[in-house]
């Protein structure tokens, strides 16, 4: 894979060497209801700075895609809503708007599972892009997503039904840069990839990061490569924040050593079997 | 052999304008998988809707022709706004049988404004406009059929492959949450389908109203015949429909001429089914692609 000469621009200089931070996302103690009956988030509170890299880590049912749809505004259509608490992004109040809303603002969630427009080609699927400013000249960020996925520019022509695992999720990725993200939510990017995949997926992400400040917020399993690439890092659990810190702290936190990197205090790797009998004894709440 | 060649250019003629029917019912089922049992009706709306235009009001044939166009256009947007828009997010058979209300409602209202009788337009057509080729002739009717349909293919052919908006309409049929979540106006994309879609069906309305006269049950029943064309063509597919409208087109008129009139309403539905058996997804339409 070649690499590209990482180039900071005055912009992420700037985000990177600034001191005072600012706060881009804030989730004051929301609530999510589904259906009216099944709680799903309990009051859930997180704070996103603008330029950083913030992942979300939990095991399955923890919520961490409900604290996603939130934000975006694709409860909806699931029959979910934010009964309580707050979501404040770049000064405005934008619980339960619309997606079409949200979108605008720049915050584009890049949807668990890879979700691709199957008899679309790829080119087109990354037009779809440009829906949130449609009419706007796209070839230029065409140029760029190609300059991060090389792959994609063999298929451009392809339908992306016919395409493999690691190039939809680079093509989903590309697709939300094309829409110019203030804030690019990824819900779990890892999923069923192969880890030299996942390396490089995490690797661009890193890239996309550094070298446009993009905020990201990162929903992930995989723990530990979430953690290498994040500044700072929430572990959910049971519709709650459980535990949060910066990345490095949070690697060397025997807990989640223990529960999500699979190591026993001593460092060491422990058999799964003993981690979750473990895990019943000893919960985090 | 001059019968057979007239049979053959009569049937594609006649095919084409089952196709040109049926695209506005592919373009409402593509983006969002209705299917919309009221487009006989909206067919048959365009058609008087240009009669009143040129009889009434009396307008010369391309303002009532452009008017009525514009007007179905607005139409389809009216439909979309208060009578599907609600329904979003509800189970589809609730939708597909709102259509069925809807045509109900709209034959209701031609029969109460217009009767159940035969009307005609005046005829406007230039005779210079049939071509003669030695023993063949297609008359001036089939003629602008052609060129209507043609222009028509390609405009949807380029608006679907190369325009955002067209890309944004089949964004959303192929995924409507992924569409969602990079900010696609889906509801306006459901509304922009209905739109196309009655301006569409207007359009072959008024050319079968030319054809065979204007008459509320005649035109409603052309929404049927659009059944076994999309079926055949491909759901999903515009050009499948032309195509399904001709090859629809050519088995009506041979049976008519070969075997028997009272076959050709028959023989069209047997070959369907045979089709159907080889190729489930019809000839064009998209099959469903698979991971294994």
């Amino acid at each position: 894979m070649a690499n590209y000469p990482i180039e900071l621009p005055p912009v992420a200089v700037f985000v990177l060497g600034h001191k005072m931070s600012e706060i881009i996302l804030q989730l004051n103690n929301i609530s999510v209801v589904y259906s009216d009956v099944i709680q799903v988030l309990k009051g859930v509170s997180l704070s996103v700075e603008k330029g950083h890299i913030v992942s979300i880590l939990g095991s399955n049912g923890a919520g961490k895609t409900t604290t996603l749809k939130a934000i975006s505004g694709l409860l909806k259509p699931e029959n979910g809503e934010v009964t309580d608490g707050e979501i404040i992004y770049d000064g405005k109040n934008i619980q339960n708007s619309s997606p079409e809303y949200i979108t605008r603002q720049g915050i584009i969630q890049v949807l668990e599972g890879r979700q691709p427009f199957k008899y679309l080609t790829i080119e087109e699927n990354l037009r779809v892009g440009t829906a949130t400013r449609s009419g706007k000249p796209y070839k230029q960020d065409l140029d760029l997503v190609y300059h991060y996925f090389p792959v994609l520019v063999s298929r451009r022509k392809a339908l992306a039904g016919y395409c493999s695992g690691g190039e939809l999720q680079m093509l989903v990725i590309g697709r939300a840069l094309m829409a110019h993200p203030q804030l690019l939510m990824l819900d779990e990017p890892s999923l069923g990839l192969a880890p030299l995949v996942v390396k490089e997926i995490f690797r661009i992400i890193k890239m996309i990061n550094e070298e446009h400040g993009t905020t990201i917020v990162l929903v992930e399993q995989n723990a530990a490569m979430a953690l290498q690439v994040a500044h700072y890092g929430y572990v959910m659990e049971n519709g709650k924040i459980v535990m949060e810190g910066m990345s490095k702290d949070l690697m060397n936190n025997p807990d989640v050593k223990e529960f999500y990197l699979g190591m026993a205090a001593s460092g060491i790797a422990k058999s799964y079997k003993d981690v979750k009998s473990y895990r019943r004894r000893k919960r985090w709440l | 052999m001059d019968f057979f060649l007239q049979l053959l250019v009569n049937g594609v003629c006649v095919g084409l304008l089952y196709g040109i029917s049926a695209m506005g019912f592919v373009m409402i089922f593509k983006s969002s998988s209705v299917l919309n049992f009221a487009h006989g009706e909206l067919l048959a709306l365009g058609a008087f809707f240009f009669l009143a235009l040129i009889t009434w009001a009396k307008l010369p044939i391309l303002v009532a022709f452009i008017l009525t166009l514009i007007g179905c256009f607005m139409l389809g947007f009216l439909i979309e706004r208060f009578f599907l828009r609600p329904l979003i997010g509800e189970k589809l058979i609730f939708v597909i049988m709102l259509t069925v209300g809807l045509a109900a409602m709209f034959k209701g209202l031609i029969l109460l404004i217009w009767g159940g009788n035969l009307y005609t337009y005046p005829s406007f057509l230039n005779e210079s406009m049939a071509l003669n080729m030695g023993a063949i002739y297609i008359a001036p009717v089939y003629t602008a059929t052609l060129i209507i349909s043609m222009i028509f293919l390609i405009i949807f052919g380029l608006f679907f492959k190369k325009s955002a908006q067209g890309i944004y309409m089949r964004s959303v049929a192929d995924n409507q949450k992924a569409a969602l979540s990079l900010g696609v106006h889906v509801r306006r994309v459901f509304a922009l389908s209905w739109a196309i879609a009655a301006l569409v069906a207007s359009m072959s309305g008024i050319v079968l109203g030319i054809m065979n006269g204007v008459n509320v049950h005649d035109l409603s029943s052309i929404g049927l015949k659009v059944f076994p064309v999309v079926i055949l063509g491909g759901l999903d597919s515009i050009g499948g429909a032309i195509v399904g409208g001709i090859i629809i087109g050519l088995l009506e008129t041979f049976t008519g001429g070969y075997l028997s009139p009272s076959l050709r309403d028959v023989v069209p539905y047997i070959v369907l089914v045979f089709i159907l058996l080889i190729k489930p997804y019809g000839l064009f339409g998209l099959v469903e692609i698979e991971r294994v």
